[in-house]
């Protein structure tokens, strides 16, 4: 492993120094889920009914569709952020690493695009 | 990692501790987390994404991860569905309890034997006990 010397600096295999961030935002993003996802939760719940005039009357309320689309960015930050731990933890080989590496950097982001997406949609009156 | 691999001493692994309750709860908190980043966020899609299709892409999905009324298959991912949502909720609970104390050790706090397990404990009571209440709110109101 790269301790800090010359060569091992050249092949990358230090430190990249994103842990301090990676850590806080980890928890930033944890403490927006303790608001945010008891709020989809309890606001599901309390609704009259499931069907789908009222569902999609209560997410194109400005507040629940804001709300949901903050959990698109702060739950599908934090859930990367946890799946790359868990990933780092469990994948040595260096064709894994690769294939891990892509697709924590592509799949939330399509994720999130995706919910972004469905929610503005859904708050426009395009559906 | 490769050069390192061989006539290292290897670290005692899981099958040598005596468990106690902060191994457990670790453990439940990864597995909590990564239940929820895939199955939690895959249905939170499936249902938002279903709304901003219309009413039959949101029958499908009712249909499908609820009531199953729709007969064949459905019945089944229904059945499963049930089951994926209630221990989503448990999960939920679980993994936000364990985060809170996680928060907590990060400022220094809990690290005594007797207070760590004791919190430990505390984090699987919690999310045992919102669950049923949860549900039980759910399925009688």
């Amino acid at each position: 492993m790269g301790n800090g010397t010359s060569i091992g600096r050249v092949r990358g295999l230090g430190s990249s120094h994103q842990g301090t961030h990676h850590w806080l935002v980890q928890r930033l993003t944890a403490v927006g889920n303790l608001v945010l996802i008891p709020f989809l939760m309890i606001s599901l719940v309390l609704l009259p009914s499931h069907d789908y005039a009222t569902v999609h009357a209560w997410v194109a309320k400005p507040i629940p569709s804001t709300a949901l689309i903050l959990i698109m960015i702060n739950t599908i930050t934090h859930a990367r952020l946890g799946v790359q731990v868990m990933l780092e933890d469990y994948i040595h080989e260096e064709g894994g690493k690769i294939t891990a590496w892509l697709l924590v950097n592509i799949v939330p982001f399509a994720a999130a695009a995706f919910g972004i997406i469905s929610v503005i949609r859904i708050a426009l009156g395009g559906a | 990692m490769a050069q390192a691999r061989s006539n290292r001493p290897l670290s005692p692994h899981l099958q040598i501790w005596r468990w106690g309750p902060a191994m457990l709860v670790s453990i439940l908190h990864r597995v909590t987390g990564n239940g929820l980043a895939f199955a939690g966020i895959g249905l939170l899609l499936w249902w938002v994404g279903a709304i901003a299709s219309g009413p039959e892409a949101y029958q499908t999905f009712i249909d499908y991860a609820w009531t199953g009324a729709s007969g064949g298959l459905a019945v089944v991912t229904a059945l499963l569905g049930k089951v994926v949502l209630i221990g989503l909720t448990w999960a939920f609970f679980q993994h936000a309890a364990s985060g809170v104390r996680h928060l907590v050790l990060d400022v220094g706090a809990g690290y005594e034997l007797e207070a760590n397990a004791r919190w430990s404990t505390l984090t699987i009571v919690f999310s045992v006990l919102a669950t049923i209440l949860f549900w039980a709110f759910v399925l009688l109101r």
